[in-house]
């Protein structure tokens, strides 16, 4: 398949041609673009907020979120309690609070491992070519044209360990050849370009050309789709904990708890209400910045 | 075009190789399915080596992996447990399931571009705004929320549809469940279209049709629209397999005995002939959509020519 | 095709509004008019023949479709004659069984002898992999037709079942077996026409049988349509013109069909929506004791939790649960506290004993504290709780017991669940003894004696002991109580053997499961059996 076939791919390679006429640096413009957008600033305090929470979660909820009482089962909120109790008799207002690392800790390690992986390989795929490139669009294909639900249902129902890594190992293994596809695009496009062949010409290294020439042009497009894949891979681990494949208690996340939540939204929607707004908010907030960023670094859209 | 088309169809077959091999591993670390068989209870022995010998269970993976892809050549995907020939399943639940995916794509393309075209002509005002938030929300918020909260409204609350759909699986059953289904997706070719289209604005042979004075509706449709679509067209092409495949939380929500079903099933008991042969014809839809994308191309910007 | 799809919402939104509207009361299903109902149903695991079918998806078909020398009564679970007009045996070891005249299965078929003999020999023969055919081990030659661990399998019928004639036939077993005559309700020894040996393939698209039900058609995987069979000689001829029995994938998505209108009977409610019930059903919904029960077995093959203390650890465990907390909140009721290790369908003559557990079963979180600290503490210092997450409600339970436990002991962490993806998996690891803590065992009678609550799941290398507990006292008991003629003194013998259980809590028992299930407004005289299964011949339409 052709580097055609991504359509964000081809985005991103025509904001990285469209830059180079341009004095300014483009990473420069975009910083002060971002600083003056306010939904880059919003996302961005909800993100920082985020990290805060689920770096230090007991400053903001005192008690634990595995106390759990069954007498206490479906109640509404009362004094110290502002979001009530889940069907088990927990605490949602606690659950919400330490379930907000489980879940950033999921989406952003995912989309690291995916973006790190995604990127090297497309990108030396794209950069040399020839049989190497051929096998990796054709394993990209292969992952491609498996389900990721499916997948995950396989794959995870035979992790036994209650730690997050195996879900976010398995994003990865299934998510690395998105990334892959796009940064192959944007490094075969950046490569035509003159400053690039001006240095082959002067006869610099591979090494050289790759990461001092073609990496910082070619990475918009990546942090852009990373971005927007981040907030996904978190309303993946929901989906996994709905269909019973997702983290093993006594993890907290808000996945198990919406999926726990759900069947129980006529009688307690409280409980559901909570995990999944927070679930949203994180999600809206990362697909924004990524939005934001994508705006930033395209100028054609100025 | 011709030789293009011949060598995408090569390439199909190792992706193809590859793809089917890759489930069947998968599968396989699942481990013995023939220990859920007898229920709380073990199996005996004697019948747990029959069980294994007539499933192929006692051959070494690569061989069982071997005379599978034999017999799949042949046309034979083999039995499920329950002892019905797995083709029979592709049967009942590929009609259901192609229904729903086109159902799906329906709303992708008729309501996403249109959503698309209208917040990308109108970038920045409220409807822009409105929209873009509404795609988001509906982006932020997983699948099986959506679902068992719409079918628990339309369907228990309100009486508007039938909550579950029945073994028929006829297209007006199917618009709710289709709409779940596409809700992601639906978003993305919003986004897609909106972006693609605002910076197509600014190209030059829309602004030459500007500057011509031609009228406004001729310059959206003929000049802007049909070049801003290619990443949409890619888009959905990609999804098709995407979709058919990822219903498993859409039909079992809904009780759709798709394919979704017949593979939640065919995990749950593990079931290697079900879940593999699935997912080999997933694999075909899904190179087959991307064939037809990139032919698309051509139609779309007469500039790309395959060789 | 735009135009299409609206047009056809259009007819489909009208319809369901008449259905809401309470305008219409023809519920789909067939479309064929008349008293038919519409039942939840899920996809039988197994081809539906007698001996195959070992769940209760299958078993609701064939109890339909069959019946046997005995039926267990829907109301006692006494096993009471059918088909048999007698059982005669002298030594508890060689029975002669004389059937009753005039049954025929529903193509005309007489039922003879040779139609249970055939059927017998079928399902014990290895050749056919059925996978009940150890319900058959009992008649001698069954080492001959079915020989496990390796050896070769030398006969194709049981030299233990001899034809007489047309009505008569006699059985020989390999040991006395008292209770043998009341296992013969089980739907591995039903009788099976010529049909089924002579096109197999055809039989299973349509499999034929002689119940008071027939199969009209059925699309495997998705309805299953039974009628009424005219021609039914017993008794319990059905009271309705036929049942529809429809596939769900997800009970859930059943009682939502239920509250919509779309469905007359979903058995097997699930526990997130028993709270709602009430309000949703009124009093179209039921909730009756069945012979299962719930327990929490040890793994005894590893030495952490089969050291001398180890009992005071389970039992510790045993009262940090709060059973009865647990099934009031998580289950609404449909859970009974268990106080013993059977089930009280069984009733007291037939073995059930009411707090026989004692306090053992009772929530006490200090004495639990002090039995586990004296037990050497919790293996690991945590107990994890083995479980299957792909059916029923185990998860909620499973962390609902854990956080009992976590609780009585107050240790956050003290008890965490474990679920693995798949019942298939769960399998796998229970019986190759790879499960490290405690697992779910939920066991579902076969028949309502109090000898299958205890054999297959204590006796030492029973099938469904998976755990290996084993005790040389309580083996002898059973094979004692086995061989004992009269019926009270076994029940006593198998009540020795449960105290040996109880004294070593080989498992804890948890509660005893009620079948639940609901009905539209068109259904009356709605019941189910001992099995959970509903008693479809007695539901009235209309």
């Amino acid at each position: 398949m052709s580097e055609l076939i991504d359509p964000v791919a081809g985005i991103g390679a025509e904001t990285a041609s469209a830059r180079l006429d341009r004095p300014r640096s483009l990473w420069s413009d975009a910083r002060r673009d971002l600083c003056r957008n306010p939904v880059f600033v919003v996302s961005a305090l909800v993100i920082l907020f985020l990290v805060f929470v689920s770096l230090w979660p007991a400053a903001i909820a005192s008690g634990s979120p595995l106390a759990c009482d069954l007498a206490k089962s479906r109640q509404g909120p009362g004094p110290g309690h502002p979001f009530g109790y889940d069907g088990q008799g927990c605490d949602v207002y606690t659950r919400t609070v330490y379930g907000a690392r489980t879940s950033v800790t999921v989406g952003v390690c995912a989309t690291l491992g995916v973006a790190l992986l995604g990127s090297v390989l497309g990108g030396l795929a794209g950069f040399f070519g020839g049989a190497g490139d051929a096998v990796l669009s054709r394993i990209t294909d292969v992952f491609f044209a498996i389900p990721v639900v499916l997948g995950g249902l396989v794959l995870l129902s035979v992790v036994t360990s209650d730690t997050v890594w195996p879900v976010i190992g398995f994003m990865v293994l299934l998510g690395w050849p998105q990334i892959s596809r796009i940064a192959r695009g944007s490094v075969v496009t950046v490569q035509q370009n003159d400053y690039v062949q001006a240095a082959r010409a002067l006869g610099a290294s591979h090494s050289r050309i790759l990461l001092r020439h073609i990496a910082p042009n070619a990475v918009a497009p990546v942090i852009v789709v990373a971005t927007i894949a981040l907030g996904t891979y978190i309303a993946l681990e929901a989906t996994l904990s709905y269909l019973g494949v997702g983290l093993k208690p006594p993890s907290v996340s808000w996945g198990i708890d919406i999926s726990a939540a759900s069947p129980y939204v006529r009688t307690a929607p409280h409980a559901l209400l909570w995990p999944s707004g927070a679930l949203a908010v994180t999600v809206l907030a990362f697909i924004m910045l990524g939005d934001a960023v994508r705006d930033a670094l395209d100028p054609k859209l100025r | 075009m011709g030789r293009h088309v011949v060598r995408r169809l090569f390439q199909m077959v190792p992706v193809f190789v590859g793809a089917t091999l890759l489930i069947f591993l998968m599968v396989n670390v699942m481990g013995d399915p023939v220990a859920g068989l007898c229920g709380e209870r073990q199996c005996d022995a004697a019948t747990t080596a029959r069980l294994r010998e007539e499933f192929g269970l006692d051959q070494p993976v690569w061989r069982q992996y071997l005379t599978y892809l034999g017999n799949v050549l042949t046309g034979d995907f083999g039995t499920a447990f329950d002892g019905r020939p797995v083709t029979e399943l592709m049967a009942t639940a590929f009609p259901v399931t192609v229904r729903l995916t086109v159902v799906a794509i329906l709303f992708e393309v008729v309501v996403g571009i249109t959503l698309g075209v209208v917040t990308g002509l109108r970038r920045g005002r409220p409807v822009d705004t409105g929209v873009l938030v509404l795609t988001l929300v509906v982006v932020s918020v997983p699948t099986f929320v959506t679902g068992l909260l719409l079918q628990l409204l339309l369907g228990v609350e309100w009486g508007w549809i039938r909550p579950s759909v029945s073994s028929e699986a006829g297209f007006g059953e199917l618009i709710v469940p289709g709409l779940v289904l596409a809700s992601v997706s639906l978003a993305y070719v919003t986004r897609l279209t909106r972006t693609s289209l605002a910076e197509n604005r600014s190209s030059d042979h829309v602004r030459t049709a500007l500057a011509k004075g031609l009228p406004r509706r001729r310059i959206v449709t003929r000049h802007l629209l049909r070049n801003s679509l290619i990443p949409v067209v890619t888009f959905i092409g990609t999804d098709i397999g995407a979709l058919m495949g990822g219903a498993i939380v859409t039909e079992r929500i809904f009780n759709i005995h798709g394919v979704g079903y017949q593979l939640y099933q065919g995990i749950l008991r593990q079931n290697t002939q079900t879940v593999v042969g699935f997912v080999t014809v997933l694999v075909l839809v899904f190179l087959a959509a991307n064939l037809l994308v990139d032919l698309l191309y051509a139609v779309l910007d007469p500039r790309i020519r395959h060789v | 095709m735009r135009g299409v799809t609206r047009a056809r919402w259009a007819v489909c939104a009208a319809a369901t509004a008449l259905v809401a509207a309470g305008c219409g009361n023809e519920v789909s299903g067939g479309g064929a008019g008349g008293a038919v109902l519409t039942s939840s149903w899920g996809d039988p695991q197994n081809p539906l023949e007698p001996a195959n079918t070992n769940e209760v998806q299958g078993g609701k078909v064939l109890d339909m479709i069959f019946r046997n020398l005995k039926r267990y009564d829907p109301r006692t679970g006494e096993a009471k004659n059918m088909l048999a007009e007698r059982i005669e045996t002298s030594d508890s070891q060689h029975f002669t069984v004389t059937l009753k005249d005039g049954w025929t299965f529903s193509n005309g078929e007489k039922v003879t002898a040779r139609s249970f003999v055939d059927a017998w020999n079928y399902g014990a023969n290895l050749t056919n992999n059925q996978k009940n055919a150890y319900f058959f081990s009992y008649i001698d030659g069954y080492d001959r037709v079915h020989p496990d661990g390796g050896g070769k399998q030398s006969a194709d019928t049981l030299t233990g079942l001899r034809i007489v004639d047309d009505r008569t036939f006699t059985v020989r077993l390999s040991q006395k077996f008292s209770a043998f005559p009341d296992t013969l309700g089980y739907p591995a020894f039903a009788p099976l026409p010529r049909a089924f040996f002579d096109d197999h393939d055809a039989w299973l698209k349509k499999p034929v049988g002689n119940g008071p039900y027939g199969i009209e058609s059925y699309t495997k995987g998705a309805e299953m349509v039974l009628r009424a069979w005219d021609g039914y000689p017993g008794k319990d001829k059905a009271r309705n013109d036929g049942v529809t029995l429809k596939v769900y994938t997800d009970t859930n998505t059943a009682y939502t069909d239920l509250l919509a209108g779309n469905l007359d009977l979903a058995d097997d409610i699930p526990a997130a929506q028993l709270a709602n019930v009430r309000g949703d059903l009124g009093d179209r919904y039921l909730n009756t004791p069945a012979g299962i029960i719930q327990t929490l077995a040890f793994p005894f093959y590893d030495k952490d939790w089969n050291k001398k203390d180890s009992v005071k650890v389970r039992q510790g465990l045993s009262r940090a649960i709060d059973r009865e907390r647990i099934t009031e909140t998580i289950f609404q009721k449909t859970r009974t506290p268990a106080t013993d290790w059977t089930s009280p369908v069984l009733g007291e003559e037939g073995g059930y004993k009411k707090g026989l557990c004692g306090e053992w079963c009772e929530y006490d979180a200090a004495a639990a504290r002090k039995l586990i600290a004296e037990g050497g503490g919790l293996p690991g210092g945590q107990v994890r709780i083995t479980y299957n997450a792909d059916t029923g409600s185990h998860r909620l339970w499973v962390d609902a017991v854990c956080n009992s436990v976590n609780k009585a002991l107050g240790n956050d962490r003290a008890c965490v669940g474990n679920p693995v993806g798949t019942f298939a998996d769960f399998r796998n690891q229970t019986t190759r003894q790879k499960v490290q803590g405690p697992f779910r065992t939920g066991w579902q009678m076969d028949y309502p004696l109090s000898q299958n609550f205890l054999q297959p799941l204590y006796y030492t290398n029973a099938s469904s002991n998976d755990g290996k507990w084993s005790n040389k006292d309580f083996d002898r008991l059973v094979d004692r109580a086995n061989a004992e003629t009269d019926t009270a003194k076994a029940v006593g013998l198998f009540q020795q053997a449960e105290e040996i259980v109880r004294d070593q809590m080989a498992a804890i028992p948890l509660w005893y499961q009620n079948g639940s299930a609901g009905w539209s407004e068109r259904l009356s005289d709605v019941t189910l059996n001992p099995f959970s299964v509903p008693v479809y011949d007695e539901i009235k339409v209309g």
